[in-house]
């Protein structure tokens, strides 16, 4: 069965743009995506929008749909009325390419300035043996699928362009979480590194980014009020600082937090040491991913690459 | 390698979209309910704690919460299980030693804190909905930044909750002897969620285990953290139903002790 719906979609660029109506036939079972590729198909050829997999497992047909950001291709048509306008613009947060599509490089220089994985010197790649118990919590934070839609809908820098130096967002507080509780992980400044260089202060827990992942990752309560908790514990918990005195416990070595952000070129000290790294070192194949990740997009729909480098913790 | 697609080009204008959200459905009930609620319940609670009457029923030995622990001169002295050291000005509230802490454990929780930076702050008001402010710090700077004090003010409720446990233990207890009514049964169920909300904080699920690296190593904090974890999932109801049954109970309290309606005994 098939109807005619009412479609309203933001066609521009940086110059300018604004939101042309177009009535476009729908099908049964279908979502949003189908709905622009038939438009590109007949209305629109020179519509742009990024998509890649159709599963909702790429993360690239990122945008908002009646005002709420979601996945194009997990965003079913019979979730609106006969008769309601369905309204879609690009990401807000980022800059505009063309049409639907945004320039999400904030987002990669932010995992490039990530510390990357850390394991332990003497032990192989190959040879990692960790008890699942122990990186379950780590797990969660995998299922990202890096699609942005939690660091679009961040208040912190959608509503305050000047917060993007300091704020990295939440996708990359759960990748500092996720290293953090990670029972290899060698790196006990994670915690610090969040709080100063990652800009965790600024987060005010409001949750959005957990209401719109479609991994239903719990960003929040299982990843962002962990690390402030685990920040008080080494800046704000006098009682804590006072038994790691007495016990010796938790030293930290404070040398290369403050150093971390000098460039987004700049190396983590885990990469600077020959340590295993997946964020940064030049001599990985994760850059070059993507940078072609972050420019693709225009046109008929081109697809974005699938990049999990930016992630890499030596598991999957 | 070959790619035919547009490289960014520096630094771009986002998307000139006149709307400030274009989200259509009601975004703003949440905050609106919420905005109700609180500000409902801080009336009540207000008028309450400062009526210092109302707050014991001697035939049963039930105390309200809103004056646990009775420590002002001002007490009736069996409702005083810990004595009266305070003076008695109008101003102090009876449970002067608790409800501060009460207070800021709420206002720090985790919680509280998505619901009155949304509704009261509007920072943001909902997701994709613009903040209400032209600039933000969050909670990097004083006053924000005493957030971070959570987990003292957990502690304190944790104390706190033993208290309201002991009066709802000695409210089996009437002059006549071993008695149990409804007014038990309301003072154990507010105790009990108390606990709830008390124990499935974010502070206290850190404290019990989520700060371990490994959780092999310690096997009974780590099923002390997924009891709690398990709680976590539902402290926002936990966090209402509690001003709920705190209301309820100490409405429950007044009315016997005004003499509005009997207490309904099973025994004795």
């Amino acid at each position: 069965m098939s109807a005619k719906r009412q479609f309203r979609i933001w066609r521009g660029d940086e110059t300018g743009g604004d939101l042309q109506d177009y009535m476009v036939e729908v099908n049964e079972g279908e979502v949003v995506l189908d709905v622009i590729h038939r438009l590109q198909a007949t209305d629109a050829p020179d519509l742009a929008c990024r998509w890649n997999c159709k599963a909702g497992k790429c993360g690239s047909c990122s945008m908002e749909i009646n005002g709420k950001p979601r996945l194009s291709c997990m965003t079913r048509m019979s979730t609106f009325g006969d008769d309601e306008t369905v309204t879609v613009t690009p990401l807000r947060t980022f800059p505009v390419i063309r049409d639907l599509v945004t320039d999400v490089s904030f987002n990669y220089e932010k995992a490039r300035e990530t510390p990357a994985f850390a394991p332990p010197p003497d032990v192989a790649p190959g040879d990692y043996r960790m008890q699942q118990v122990d990186v379950e919590r780590s797990q969660e934070f995998r299922k990202c699928i890096e699609c942005f839609l939690c660091q679009n809908v961040c208040h912190v820098i959608r509503d305050h362009e000047e917060n993007k130096q300091a704020f990295s967002g939440p996708r990359y507080f759960i990748r500092a979480a996720e290293l953090d509780m990670h029972p290899l992980d060698t790196r006990t400044d994670r915690k610090e590194y969040a709080q100063a260089e990652q800009g965790l202060g600024f987060c005010n827990i409001t949750k959005c980014c957990t209401e719109v992942c479609p991994e239903h990752i719990k960003i929040t309560d299982n990843g962002i009020i962990p690390m402030k908790e685990r920040v008080v514990d080494r800046r704000y918990d006098p009682l804590v600082w006072l038994g790691s005195k007495i016990f010796r416990r938790g030293e930290t070595p404070q040398t290369s937090v403050t150093t971390a952000r000098q460039g987004s070129a700049t190396p983590s000290s885990a990469t600077r040491s020959g340590i295993h790294s997946h964020a940064g070192a030049p001599t990985t194949r994760g850059p070059r991913r993507r940078r072609r990740a972050a420019s693709t997009g225009i046109g008929r729909c081109p697809t974005r690459p699938r990049r999990r480098s930016t992630t890499g913790a030596g598991f999957r | 390698m070959t790619s035919t697609a547009t490289r960014p080009r520096g630094a771009r204008a986002r998307a000139a979209i006149a709307a400030k959200t274009l989200r259509t459905d009601r975004w703003w009930f949440a905050p609106l309910i919420t905005v109700i609620g609180l500000s409902a319940w801080v009336a009540y609670a207000t008028v309450r704690v400062f009526m210092h009457n109302n707050y014991w029923v001697p035939e049963h030995h039930y105390l309200t919460p809103f004056y646990s622990p009775c420590v002002t001169e001002r007490c009736v002295e069996g409702a005083a299980h810990f004595g009266r050291f305070l003076p008695g000005w109008w101003i102090i509230p009876d449970a002067a030693l608790t409800l501060p802490f009460l207070l800021l454990f709420r206002l720090t929780c985790y919680y509280y804190r998505k619901a009155y930076y949304r509704s009261f702050w509007l920072s943001p008001p909902a997701c994709a909905v613009p903040d209400g402010h032209k600039e933000y710090g969050g909670e990097t700077r004083f006053p924000l930044l005493g957030q971070n004090l959570h987990r003292y003010f957990f502690y304190a409720a944790a104390i706190i909750s033993l208290i309201n446990t002991w009066d709802a233990i000695l409210a089996f207890h009437s002059p006549k002897g071993f008695g149990f009514g409804l007014g038990n049964i309301v003072l154990l169920v507010n105790v009990v969620m108390l606990w709830a909300y008390t124990i499935s904080c974010h502070s206290c699920r850190h404290i019990i285990g989520g700060r371990l690296k490994h959780f092999s190593k310690h096997p009974v904090r780590y099923r002390a953290w997924t009891f709690v974890s398990a709680l976590n999932v539902r402290h926002m109801q936990l966090a209402w139903v509690t001003l709920g049954t705190l209301a309820l109970t100490d409405f429950y309290v007044m009315a016997l002790a005004a003499g509005w309606f009997n207490d309904l005994r099973f025994i004795n």
